[in-house]
């Protein structure tokens, strides 16, 4: 089997997310529909059109460029990315449609193997693979359209944290460096191996578990890194105080970042959230991966602080290395404060 | 010197073979890099500073950039900033300079007029891009010293690349030489160099 062509792929592909800001800001405004109860406006992970008072639809689309060189690999990473925005609402995921822009004139079979991947992590998901469409291109990008269920009474808001909330997050960060490395083979296979363990890895566990809890707000870390999404969900009304020491991270992306195996998108990051954060005497390497791009990173949960311990409990139970990385202050000068 | 041509690569390629080149220098020297994106030249500057290079660049054109380091094992010891090097030695979308030369904003009643100056420099410290250089003279440098409560706000500007200068004879009339708490003490010699160099100079 071939290996698939590797640009900068995965969530570091992203458009900045600066500059997308200032698109979106200038499109026309539509018309209410005030069934849609997440939409555009917010700048939340999924939009949910609400059917009746008891069923909403999540809908939400991603695809990227591979991030790995193994075709299945890829479409199974691309998959749990896509379908990780309905998680990060609180919802189900019922349908699935592959997007694929594929050059016609190479090996299709490494097409199949990508959509293998994909279907495998679509059924995994507990939903069904319902169709697509595919655009010959010259370069290879995939990924899915997802439509999920959720009781608009329980959705996960990114934004509704309450001060006070703990913040937890399930998944290591540092994928972003680690494929960035691993494309230039400077980065070793066992490190890579975890990395993509925890990209296909479906935020459907964790979500399932947190079920139990009554989860403040919820969002999902991807390609505007650990602090982008964070920032998101504090929305210019919150802050929060992050714990550098207790964020889960792989220990070799420290040392990649050392060697400056860093990305566009890292530095698009700073750029656009940089003067947000206050890093109080943080580590160079552990600020690079505060701001590294994620591929189908993991949820962070914002829960009151007496039902945090025993979340955290559960999600360590399903085997996830999930930590408790800060939490919500009142407002500050600073939205996120990062200290040891 | 050695040059090295890292157009048309992704980054972290440029911030590679820009290793590779400093390997090969074998001790202090220069290397020379052509990039074609600002995202690559800022990635450079953050290694830059990590290893302690001297580092400047020069934009030919909107997909060009050259990128010169100068690996030196003692180019600390240059004390007298030559301003040459000193113009380009941060980097931002263009040379934005804010300058504040009092303690107040406007001239109406003295409190409103502090506040408006406190919400300015809170208001800067918000945007998504900070100006290259923020440069407090006269009673300006209250602003940088014990007692101000624009710290915070500067401390987030110089986290987010924002270099901060202080008037050092403006400290020393005012008796705050010793307080200053938030960026570097510069002379009039470098400030007429920064503001002759700037592409927009800004004053609330």
């Amino acid at each position: 089997m071939d290996k698939l062509y590797c640009k900068g792929g995965g969530c570091t592909a992203k458009l900045g997310a600066g500059i997308l800001s200032h698109i979106l800001e200038r499109l026309p405004s539509q018309n209410f529909d005030k069934n849609l109860i997440v939409g555009f406006d917010s700048k939340d992970d999924a939009a949910v059109y609400k059917l009746s008072d008891d069923i909403a639809f999540v809908q939400t689309l991603d695809f990227f460029p591979p991030m790995v060189e193994d075709p299945y690999t890829f479409g199974q990473i691309a998959a749990t990315n896509a379908l990780s925005d309905v998680y990060a609402m609180g919802g189900e995921v019922k349908t699935a449609l592959n997007i694929v822009c594929f050059p016609q004139s190479s090996d299709l079979n490494i097409l199949g193997e990508i959509m293998r991947g994909g279907l495998e992590k679509v059924k995994e998901a507990g939903g069904v693979l319902a169709g697509g469409h595919s655009i010959d291109d010259t370069d290879v990008k995939y990924g899915l359209s997802v439509t999920g269920v959720v009781n608009p009474k329980k959705i996960y808001s990114n934004n509704t944290g309450k001060v006070g909330d703990k913040l937890i997050f399930t998944k290591k960060l540092g994928v972003g460096i680690i494929c960035t490395a691993a494309r230039i083979g400077e980065c070793d296979e066992k490190t890579l191996n975890e990395a993509i363990e925890s990209m296909t890895t479906l935020n459907k566990y964790a979500c399932e578990v947190s079920k139990n809890y009554d989860i403040h707000a919820c969002t999902d870390v991807t390609g505007f890194g650990f602090l982008g999404h964070l920032l998101e969900m504090m929305d210019n009304d919150k802050s929060c105080v992050i714990y550098a020491d207790k964020v889960p991270v792989f220990e070799e992306a420290k040392a990649l970042a050392d060697e400056f195996l860093i990305t566009a998108g890292g530095q698009r990051n700073r750029n656009h959230v940089g003067a947000k954060v206050f890093f109080d005497n943080i580590p160079f390497a552990m600020e690079e991966i505060l701001f590294d791009p994620q591929t189908s990173g993991g949820l962070v949960f914002a829960v009151s602080a007496d039902e945090a311990d025993s979340l955290l409990e559960e999600l360590k139970n399903i085997n996830l290395p999930a930590s408790i990385v800060g939490e919500i202050t009142e407002k500050t000068n600073v939205a996120i404060k990062v200290v040891k | 010197m050695i040059k090295v041509n890292a157009l048309g690569d992704a980054c972290p390629i440029p911030v590679v073979k820009t290793k590779n080149a400093i390997k090969e220098l074998g001790g202090s020297g220069v290397v020379e890099v052509s990039v074609d994106n600002e995202i690559a030249v800022q990635n450079l500057n953050k290694m830059a500073k990590q290893k302690n290079y001297e580092f400047s660049y020069e934009k030919k054109s909107d997909n060009e950039y050259i990128v010169t380091m100068g690996v030196n094992a003692d180019s600390k010891a240059d004390t007298n900033i030559n301003v040459s090097t000193a113009q380009k030695d941060e980097i931002s979308l263009r040379e934005t300079i804010v300058v504040i030369d009092s303690d107040k904003m406007g001239d109406g009643d003295e409190e409103f007029s502090k506040t408006l100056l406190k919400g300015f420099i809170y208001a800067l410290s918000s945007q998504d891009i900070p100006p290259a250089k923020i440069i407090f003279y006269n009673t300006g440098v209250r602003m940088t010293t014990e007692g101000s409560h624009s710290i915070e706000d500067l401390k987030v500007l110089a986290n987010a690349g924002a270099k901060i200068y202080s008037c050092g004879a403006c400290l020393n009339n005012y008796g705050l030489t010793e307080k200053l708490c938030v960026g570097e003490v510069s002379n009039m010699y470098d400030i007429v160099g920064y503001l002759l160099n700037a592409d927009l100079v800004l004053r609330p």
